[in-house]
C-alpha cells in the first residue's frame, strides 16, 4: 500500500532493524524534519528518512557536516518543526557546542546516536557504549539532559517516539543512546495504528499576545513556546536571558536561567524514570545493564540462576537523569551491584556514586569492537555472590 | 534453534537470513532475532548471518552453538564448520565449498545453487534457491510463511524470478531429503 492509502504511519508488524525502526518511530511521533550527515553505524536512520519523508511532507536535508546538521535542527524546532537529527561518536562530538544552545535556549528536538567504539573515528562499524558521559556532559556549562537507551528494535521504535514526548514537554534536547548492536539488529516490530499512537503535543503558548514572555515558566517550570514568525516578539540568545529571553549578564539572572534548566530535569526525575526490574526482592547480586549489554547479560543472569545464585537484574531504560533514588534503595538490601558495559567504566562511576558504599559494586568493562561474553559477566556475579 | 548463514558479501547472505526470519517471526508465530557480522570484510571477504528462532522472547541475541550451518563459500566453510553442532544440519553451495570428511553425526547436504541460479539467467538469484532449499531440509517455517515472506525484500519486477528459485530449491531439497532417508 503507498503511503497516501495508509498515511504516513506503517502500522502493522514488521521486521525492521532498530536503525529503520528508530525511522519509523520517529515519523509516527510526528517528526517532518531531519537534518544529519550521514554516519556509519547510523546512516541506516538517515536512508530511510531521506526515502520516506517527502512522500509524507517532511524534510530531509542532508548537510555540510554535524555542526550545520544540529544547528538547523533548532532552527526547524523554533519554526514549529518536530526535528531530530542521527549521528555516531565523530559526530556527536561535533554537535556538542550547539546541543549546549538547545538547551539554553529549551529547544525541543531529539538527538539519536548509534554508538560504536572510539575515540575519535574508532571503530566506524563496530559497536560501543562510549558516549554516554559525553551526552549527559558533552556541552559546556551546567545543565540537565535526558537520555534513553534502547536494547531492541521494537525498543527503537518506542522510545524514539518517548524521546520526542519527553523533548517536548521539557523543552530539552533528548539524546537517544543507541549502539550498533541494536541499530543492526532485525526483529519484529508492531507499529500501532495512527491513532492508538501516543504523541505529546508542543507546549504552544495560547495566551494575549501583549503578555507573552519567552521564558516564563508554567507551573511545572517549563515555559510554553510560539513558532518563531508567529507574529510574536521573540528573542532567542545562548547567553543568559531572563524571561523575555533578552541577554542580562549578572549572578542573580544566572541563577535564575540555569537553576530552572536543571530544576525543571531534577524536580521531575521520578516521571522521568523508566527501568524495568525482575526478581529484586531478595536478591544478593543485582545486574544493572542498558542497550546491548543488558541483553547480553540475561544468558549471565540465566546460567548464574542455574547455579542457584540469587540474582535481580534492573534494566536502564532512562539512562539519565541516572536513577539514582532507585541505585540507593537497593543499594541497601542486596550485596552487590554489576554493572556490565561497553566502556572502561561511566555509568558505573555514576551507580558507584550512589551505592554511596551500602553494598559492594563491580564493573565488567569492555573496550568496545563487540559485546561482552556472558561468562565474565557471570564470573562478576558469582564473585559478588561470595 | 541458532543458525548461521555464510558466504561472502554480494551473494546475498544477509538477505537469506531476513527473509528466514521474517517468515519464523511474522508468518510462524515465532521469535526471531537476526544479527550480522558488519565490517569492512563484508565486501566480497566472509559474512555471516545470525539468526535465533524460538517459541518464546528472545533475550540473548547471539548464537552459542549454532543448530544449522549454510555456507556459500570455501573460506565460509572453513571458518565456520568447526562451530556447528555436533549433530547439526550443514548445507553447503556444491560447486563452491569442497568440504572435507563429515564430522560427527552431522547432516551434510549440497545444492549447486549458483549454477541453477545462472540457468534461471542470473546468478543473483542463487541466495533464493538457498532459501528454498534450507526450508524444505530443516522445515524451520513452513513453506507458506516463506513464501509469504518474499514480497516487500527483492524489487517487483524480480519478485517472480526470485520466487521461481526458491521453488527449484525447495524442490531439489525435497528430494535430497528423501534420498537421505
Amino acid at each position: 500500500m503507498n503511503e497516501k492509502k495508509r498515511g504516513p504511519v506503517l502500522t502493522g508488524a514488521h521486521y525492521l532493524d532498530g536503525d529503520h525502526a528508530c525511522a519509523e518511530g520517529a515519523i509516527a511521533a510526528g517528526c517532518r524534519f531531519m537534518a544529519g550527515y550521514p554516519i556509519t553505524p547510523s546512516t541506516e536512520v538517515a536512508e530511510r528518512l531521506a526515502e520516506r519523508f517527502p512522500k509524507i511532507g517532511g524534510t530531509f536535508i542532508q548537510m555540510e557536516d554535524e555542526l550545520g546538521s544540529i544547528a538547523a535542527v533548532l532552527g526547524a524546532a523554533w519554526a514549529g518543526a518536530r526535528a531530530m537529527t542521527v549521528t555516531s561518536g565523530p559526530g556527536f562530538s561535533l554537535m556538542m557546542e550547539n546541543i549546549g544552545l538547545g538547551v539554553m535556549t529549551e529547544t525541543p528536538c531529539v538527538v539519536v546516536n548509534v554508538q560504536r567504539g572510539g575515540p575519535s573515528t574508532g571503530l566506524p562499524t563496530l559497536t560501543g557504549q562510549q558516549d554516554m558521559m559525553q551526552a549527559r556532559w558533552g556541552s559546556h556549562g551546567d545543565y540537565e539532559i535526558i537520555a534513553l537507551s534502547p536494547s531492541s528494535p521494537q525498543e527503537c521504535f518506542d522510545l524514539t517516539i518517548a524521546c520526542f514526548n519527553l523533548s517536548e514537554k521539557y523543552r530539552v534536547p533528548v539524546m537517544f543512546m543507541m549502539d550498533e548492536c541494536v541499530g543492526h539488529m532485525t526483529e519484529k516490530v508492531v507499529v500501532p495504528p495512527a491513532d492508538k499512537i501516543d504523541a505529546w503535543p508542543r507546549r504552544w503558548y495560547r495566551g494575549p499576545r501583549d503578555k507573552y514572555l519567552p521564558y516564563e515558566p508554567d507551573k511545572d517550570g517549563v515555559p510554553p513556546m510560539i513558532r518563531a514568525g508567529d507574529d510574536h516578539r521573540v528573542h532567542i540568545s545562548g547567553l543568559t536571558h531572563d524571561q523575555r529571553g533578552y541577554p542580562i549578564i549578572n549572578a542573580e539572572c544566572q541563577q535564575l536561567c540555569v537553576s530552572r534548566l536543571a530544576d525543571k530535569i531534577r524536580d521531575n526525575a521520578d516521571d522521568l524514570m523508566m527501568i524495568r526490574e525482575e526478581q529484586l526482592r531478595g536478591a544478593d547480586v543485582v545486574v544493572v545493564a542498558y542497550g546491548i549489554s543488558s541483553r547480553v547479560a540475561t544468558k549471565a543472569i540465566a546460567d548464574a540462576r542455574k547455579k542457584g545464585i540469587k540474582v535481580g537484574f534492573l534494566r536502564l531504560i532512562t539512562v539519565w537523569p541516572f536513577p539514582e533514588k532507585k541505585i540507593r534503595d537497593l543499594a541497601g538490601k542486596v550485596g552487590c551491584l554489576v554493572m556490565p558495559e561497553i566502556n572502561l567504566g561511566q555509568m558505573y562511576r555514576e551507580m558507584e556514586r550512589a551505592a554511596a558504599g551500602r553494598c559492594r559494586t563491580m564493573l565488567v568493562p569492555h573496550c568496545g569492537g563487540w559485546v561482552h561474553n556472558p561468562d565474565d559477566i557471570l564470573k562478576a556475579i558469582i564473585e559478588g555472590s561470595k | 534453534m541458532e543458525i548461521k548463514v555464510s558466504g561472502f558479501g554480494g551473494q546475498g547472505i544477509i538477505r537469506i537470513g531476513m527473509i528466514l526470519g521474517k517468515a519464523a517471526a511474522l508468518n510462524d508465530n515465532k521469535s526471531a532475532t537476526l544479527t550480522q557480522s558488519f565490517g569492512p570484510e563484508a565486501r566480497g571477504g566472509a559474512c555471516s548471518a545470525q539468526l535465533v528462532v524460538s517459541d518464546t522472547e528472545i533475550l540473548y541475541p547471539y548464537l552459542t552453538t549454532p543448530d544449522i550451518l549454510i555456507a556459500m563459500s570455501q573460506e565460509a566453510y572453513q571458518k565456520f564448520e568447526p562451530e556447528l553442532k555436533e549433530d547439526g544440519i550443514l548445507l553447503i553451495e556444491e560447486d563452491l565449498v569442497k568440504p572435507h570428511a563429515v564430522r560427527g553425526h552431522i547432516k551434510q547436504y549440497a545444492i549447486a545453487a549458483t549454477r541453477i541460479a545462472e540457468k534461471l539467467g542470473n546468478r543473483l538469484y542463487a541466495n533464493f534457491v538457498m532459501i528454498g532449499f534450507i526450508v524444505a531440509i530443516t522445515k524451520m517455517v513452513p513453506k507458506q510463511a516463506l513464501l509469504d515472506a518474499v514480497p516487500g525484500t527483492v524489487p517487483d519486477r524480480l519478485l517472480q524470478k526470485n520466487i521461481t528459485a526458491l521453488e527449484q530449491g525447495f524442490a531439489i531439497g525435497e528430494q535430497k531429503l528423501a534420498e537421505s532417508n
